[in-house]
Parts: structure tokens; C-alpha cells; sequence
């Protein structure tokens, strides 16, 4: 039998109260006047591809990006917690799977109003609920699960380090720099999960020993990693970001 | 520049303040960010371009020193317990060194790029790790001397992760800010394992400095409570455990300010 143990609500439908409470702060007057100076900019961009999103440009376009990457987080961890390996999984694993699920949930309907306040009523420049399909990624197998979730983790880390310096709103960056460090500590239990009593929480795969630097990425490569899995159905493009 | 002059500087924020010295600051940390971040930071500096963040920018140098005090304080924290015989597990013996590795090489990268771009690195202070007798971590005749030297570690990686937060707007538009983010994903991986190897969840949860954290911790987890995300009190995004309190201080952490920070570090340097 198969039972949704954890059904997390998503209201669709904002509140204007909401709404309002976000754009009298956090600088969205700074965001206003760059999305016009954007647009205006960009009288001569043609989207190459019309009929498909683009996460659009400067802090908006960062605020789309990161809502598809928390899009897709909460999703998988929906899926994780929904199968058949939490379902069997220690009570420390439990424990970790869930709490990231709610987590990235809660992130990715912050996001969700971020973007809605953001946009006002041009609402078309807001990046859609995105579709997912997993293929043959087996949520009953341990090690796929927590493989996924070591990948998605440590890509999210180099994500929003990459992504910092293209955030113009002191308010925005905060955000994201109050996101990260979480994104991080989740890949830092995610790997000892997967080995422990190593040096893999922050191994030399992710985190450069001479320099002691984690990962940054440029959305580009993330997009073109994230693009890879297949995991992501929705196509979009973010053709005004690095 | 002695650590004390420094940190009372940073103490009064008076460096902040000083908006006639910006212009100076923004001219050597365009060449900091050529010389030392350039060779080391692998992705996007290329693209990087200084323009129109001046209004909005803080002060870099400030930061920077700051963040080198807190390294210099754990990395001279990790060598001192590797050394001292308390860590007899061989798991967290690994776990300490990696950590050791990454904070040698913070102090080694943000000295470097600060005399790269002509600033003074503020000199290595003398660190008392008692707090004034309050522990003893590295005697390993003290019965208590383990779970000092772990909870001593979270303290000060979780102050890591929130002391560069609260820099990072003195960091944006300057050629450091990738770097600085780079670093303090680092403390929070660090924070996550040393939490977890003392029994307790990689994140924070409300203000909860957690179970067996000395009460002179407390300060490294004020704040850390908070709903309020952008303006908006993220309880009430939707309905659900994700939308607890527990759960929605944990998927955020917060900043600690220059001065909150120093106050912390402060507490275990001497001179």
C-alpha cells in the first residue's frame, strides 16, 4: 500500500496581504527600476526561443533561478520521503530526509512569493511550477536516494556562490548568504550519511584543500548539469544570466 | 595594526563609517582581486565587472580583517587539539583535521589577499581558549576536556557561518565576494559535521544552542529564532510541518553583525 505519510500543503493562490508585506521590503523598489532599465536595455534582445520561459535578467533573473533549483529539491525530497527507502531508512536518516524535505519546501513558497511580489502583475515574468521526471532513478534504492541528494545538495552550495555576485539588492544577497549555509550543512549530513568517519562532509571533490574554497558555478554550467539528469521536463532558458 | 586597535575599530563600526577612505579601498581591492582571488577562485571573476555597486558598498578591508581574526582563532584552535591527546576517536580525529586543513588554508588565502592588495594583515593575536578558566579543552587530565574541545568547535564554526553572512554586503561588488561565499559554505559544512558528531542536527533550530553547549555559547545562537524573511514572516508561506517554527528557523540562518562577532572572538583572545 502506498501511503503519502507527509503531504505538505501549497497553497497556489497568494495573498495580496502577503504580497504587500514583501515589497515594502527588501529593497523591491531597486528591483522595479532594474527590471525597467533591463527591458530598456534590451530593446535589441530577440529570444531565440519565444515560446519558452527565460528566467529573464539581474536580481529577478537570479530569484527565477533559484525557485527552479528549490523547485526541483522539494520535489525529489517529496518523492524521497513518499518511498519505499525512507520508508525502511534508519531513524537518523529519517530524521535527516524529512527535515531537508521541509526545508527546501519552505524555501522554494518563499521563493514563490519573492518572485510574485517582485513581478506584480506581470505575472508572465515569473518562472512556472516546473514538471519533473526522474526516469529510472529507483527512490527504493539507499544509494540512489542518497546519491541524488549529494548531487542536488552540492550543486545548490555552488549555485548560490556563483550566483552572488549577479545579486545587485543588498536585502537579495542576505537571502540567498541565509539559504547557502543551510544548502551546505545539508550536503555536509548528506555525505557522512554516505560514509562515515570521513573527510567527505567537505571533501576534496567539493571543497579545494589548498585553498579551502567551496564550488562556485555560473548558472550556465549548473543549468547545463541540472539540464543533464533529465530531472527537470519543464524547458526554460536563462539566456540573460552567465 | 594590533588585533585589540582592530577589533575596537570594528567594534564601534567607525570603520564602516569612514566614507572618505572608500574610494582608496575600492582601488586596492581591484588589484587584490587580479593578483590573489584571480589565481585561486576557479569560475566567474572573468565576467566580474566593478561598475555601479559604489553606493551601495560597505567596507571590504574591514570584513576581510575580520574574517582572518576568526580564522587565525580556529585554525589555531584545531592544531592545538589535534595536538593535545583529547581526540582519541580516529573518526573525529579525521573530521578535525580536514577542518584544521581548510582553516589553515583561509587564513593562508585571506592573508595573501590582503598584502596582495597592499592592506596590513591585523597580526595573529594570543588566544586563550579557557575564556578565562571557563574551559580547560586540550588538558586531557580534565574528564570534561572532549566535550569542550566539540562544543568549542561548533561555537565557533557556527559563529563562522554567521559572521561572514553579516559581511557580505561589505563584500558585495568587490572582487572578494565569491570568495567570501566560497568560505563560508565551508564553515557550514564544518558546522554541520561538528553538530552532528555531538548528537545533534546539522542545522539550528530556534535560538537552541543545544545539549551540552556551555551557557557562554548562547550568544553564537541569539537570533537565530527568526521567522521574519525579506520583510515576511515565513510561518505563514503555507500550512504544514515545513511552515513550523522548528523547521522554518532551520532553513534559515542569520547573520551576526561586526559587532556581535567581535564580542564572541573576544572572548578568547587575550592580547
Amino acid at each position: 500500500m502506498k501511503k503519502r505519510v507527509l503531504k505538505v500543503h501549497q497553497p497556489k493562490q497568494r495573498t495580496s496581504s502577503k504580497r504587500r508585506q514583501f515589497i515594502k521590503l527588501s529593497g523591491m523598489a531597486v528591483l522595479g527600476s532594474g527590471l525597467l532599465m533591463a527591458c530598456s536595455d534590451d530593446d535589441d534582445f530577440i529570444n531565440p526561443t519565444p515560446n519558452v520561459f527565460d528566467l529573464g535578467s539581474g536580481d529577478l533573473g537570479v530569484l527565477n533561478y533559484a525557485y527552479a533549483l528549490e523547485q526541483l529539491e522539494a520535489d525529489f525530497y517529496e518523492k524521497v520521503v513518499n518511498g519505499s527507502y525512507w520508508a525502511s531508512a534508519s531513524s537518523i536518516e529519517k530524521q535527516v530526509l524529512q527535515d531537508l524535505y521541509y526545508h527546501e519546501v519552505n524555501h522554494r513558497d518563499l521563493f514563490d512569493t519573492a518572485i510574485s511580489a517582485a513581478v506584480g502583475s506581470n505575472t508572465n515574468l515569473k518562472l512556472p511550477s516546473l514538471e519533473f521526471d526522474y526516469g529510472s532513478l529507483d527512490f527504493g534504492s539507499r544509494d540512489q536516494v542518497l546519491g541524488t541528494a549529494k548531487v542536488l545538495e552540492d550543486t545548490g552550495v555552488s549555485a548560490y556562490n556563483g550566483a552572488g555576485r549577479l545579486i545587485t539588492d543588498p536585502n537579495y544577497l542576505v537571502l540567498a548568504g541565509k539559504i547557502v549555509s543551510v544548502e551546505a550543512r545539508h550536503a555536509s549530513a548528506i555525505r557522512t550519511l554516505i560514509n562515515p568517519g570521513s573527510a567527505d562532509f567537505a571533501g576534496d571533490d567539493v571543497v579545494d584543500p589548498v585553498t579551502g574554497l567551496d564550488r562556485a558555478q555560473d548558472p550556465s554550467e549548473i543549468l547545463s548539469a541540472v539540464g543533464d539528469t533529465g530531472f527537470i521536463t519543464t524547458p526554460f532558458t536563462a539566456n540573460s544570466l552567465p | 595594526m594590533s588585533i585589540i586597535k582592530f577589533l575596537d575599530e570594528f567594534t564601534n563600526e567607525s570603520m564602516l563609517e569612514k566614507k572618505s577612505s572608500r574610494r582608496d579601498i575600492f582601488g586596492t581591492f581591484g588589484s587584490l582581486g587580479k593578483k590573489a582571488a584571480l589565481a585561486a577562485i576557479p569560475f566567474g571573476l572573468a565576467g566580474l565587472t566593478s561598475k555601479a555597486h559604489a553606493q551601495t558598498m560597505g567596507d571590504p578591508v574591514s570584513a576581510l580583517q575580520l574574517a582572518l581574526t576568526l580564522e587565525y582563532l580556529e585554525d589555531e584552535f584545531y592544531d592545538l587539539a589535534l595536538q593535545s591527546g583529547v581526540i582519541t576517536d580516529s573518526a573525529v580525529e579525521t573530521v578535525y583535521m580536514k577542518i584544521s586543513q581548510h582553516e589553515q588554508a583561509h587564513v593562508d588565502f585571506l592573508t595573501a589577499g590582503l598584502t596582495n592588495a597592499g592592506v596590513t594583515p591585523v597580526e595573529k593575536p594570543d588566544f586563550d581558549f579557557t575564556a578565562g578558566g571557563m574551559f580547560d579543552p586540550f588538558n586531557p587530565s580534565n574528564p570534561d576536556a572532549y566535550a569542550q574541545l566539540l562544543a568549542l568547535a561548533q561555537a565557533f564554526e557556527d559563529t563562522g557561518v554567521r559572521a561572514y553572512k553579516g559581511q557580505a554586503g561589505n563584500l558585495q561588488g568587490s572582487d572578494f565576494l565569491t570568495a567570501g561565499l566560497q568560505i563560508h559554505s565551508v564553515e557550514a559544512r564544518h558546522a554541520s559535521e561538528i553538530r552532528r558528531i555531538r548528537g545533534l542536527k546539522g542545522w539550528i533550530t530556534r535560538d537552541e544552542r543545544g545539549a551540552g553547549m556551555p551557557a557562554a555559547t548562547q550568544a553564537v545562537y541569539d537570533g537565530e529564532e527568526n521567522l521574519i524573511q525579506g520583510g515576511l514572516d515565513v510561518t505563514t508561506l503555507g500550512s504544514g510541518p515545513a511552515f513550523s517554527v522548528d523547521a522554518s528557523t532551520e532553513a534559515y540562518d542569520e547573520t551576526l553583525s561586526g559587532d556581535e562577532a567581535t564580542a564572541i572572538a573576544s572572548l578568547f583572545i587575550v592580547s
